[in-house]
C-alpha cells in the first residue's frame, strides 16, 4: 500500500466517522467538536491532493472562523449546562433514506463514468499558480468577494444588534 | 488512488450532511449539516482541480469557502436575533412565515 493511499484510507475513515457524529450527537456542542475533526480531516484531503495553499485557508478560515463563530451562537441561546443543550431530531428514517438515495444515485453515475486514474504532473508550484489566477483572471470575482464580506458584516451586524 | 475514490468520499460526506439537515431539529444543528454539504463539495472540485491539472477548481474552492464563512456568519446573527424574539431555536416553532 502506497503512503498516498494509507494517508486516504485513515482520513477517509476519520472523516465519515466523525461526520456521522455531527449529525447523530445530542449534546449540539459535541456536534460542533466533530465538525472541527471533519474539517481538519478534509484539509488533510487537500493536502493528499497537493492543494497545500487551500489546506492552510481550510484551517483559518472553517476550522478556525466557523468553529468559533457556532461556538459563540451556542453559548448564546443555550444555556452550557442544563437540558436545553440536548437536541432530538425527527424524521430519522425519510431522512437516512433520502441520503442513501442520493448516494447510491451518485454511485451508479459513477460506475458509468470514465474518471482518470493517474494524476497529471504538476507544472509549477501550485500555490504559485493559484495566487497568479486569482489576480489576473478570476480578479474580478475576487475584488466582489470583498464587497460580499462587506455586506455580510453589515448583515450580521444589523440582525446581531440590540434595539435600542 | 484514482479520482473516483475522492468523488466517492465526497458524496458520502455529502449524503451524510444532507441526513443531518433533514432530520435536525435545531436550527444551529441544520447549519452544521449544510457546512458538512459545503465541505464535501470542496473535496469535488479540489480533487477534479487536480487530476485535470487545472488550477480554475482550486480557485472556485477558495472562493466556496469564503463564501461558507460569510453564509455562517449570517445565518448564525439571524438564529441569534430568533432566539431573542422567539426564546426558542426549534426550526419546527419557527413558523412565522406560514400563511
Amino acid at each position: 500500500m502506497t503512503l498516498e493511499a494509507a494517508g486516504f484510507w485513515g482520513l477517509a475513515a476519520v472523516l465519515l466517522a466523525s461526520s456521522l457524529a455531527v449529525v447523530l450527537t445530542r449534546n449540539l456542542f459535541h456536534s460542533v467538536l466533530y465538525l472541527a475533526v471533519a474539517l481538519v480531516a478534509t484539509g488533510g484531503v487537500f493536502l493528499l491532493l497537493d492543494a497545500a495553499f487551500l489546506f492552510g485557508v481550510q484551517l483559518l478560515l472553517y476550522a478556525g472562523g466557523v468553529v468559533t463563530i457556532v461556538v459563540f451562537a451556542i453559548m448564546l441561546t443555550e444555556r452550557l449546562v442544563g437540558e436545553r443543550i440536548r437536541q432530538t431530531s425527527r424524521s430519522l428514517v425519510p431522512g437516512a433514506l433520502l441520503a442513501v438515495a442520493v448516494l447510491g444515485s451518485v454511485c451508479v453515475f459513477l460506475r458509468r463514468a470514465s474518471l482518470p486514474v493517474k494524476r497529471p504532473p504538476l507544472a509549477g508550484a501550485l500555490t504559485a499558480a493559484l495566487g497568479e489566477a486569482l489576480v489576473t483572471r478570476y480578479v474580478m470575482a475576487f475584488e466582489l468577494l470583498a464587497v460580499l464580506f462587506v455586506a455580510a458584516l453589515l448583515g450580521a451586524l444589523y440582525f446581531a444588534r440590540t434595539d435600542d | 488512488m484514482g479520482l473516483r475514490m475522492y468523488v466517492l468520499l465526497a458524496a458520502a460526506v455529502f449524503a451524510i450532511g444532507l441526513f443531518g439537515v433533514t432530520t435536525r431539529r435545531n436550527a444551529v444543528g441544520i447549519l452544521l449539516g449544510i457546512e458538512l454539504m459545503l465541505n464535501a463539495v470542496n473535496i469535488n472540485f479540489v480533487a477534479f482541480a487536480r487530476y485535470n491539472a487545472s488550477v480554475a477548481g482550486m480557485v472556485f474552492a477558495l472562493f466556496t469557502i469564503a463564501i461558507t464563512v460569510a453564509e455562517i456568519a449570517v445565518g448564525l446573527a439571524i438564529v441569534i436575533a430568533i432566539f431573542r424574539v422567539r426564546k426558542t431555536v426549534d426550526a419546527d416553532h419557527l413558523d412565522l412565515l406560514k400563511g
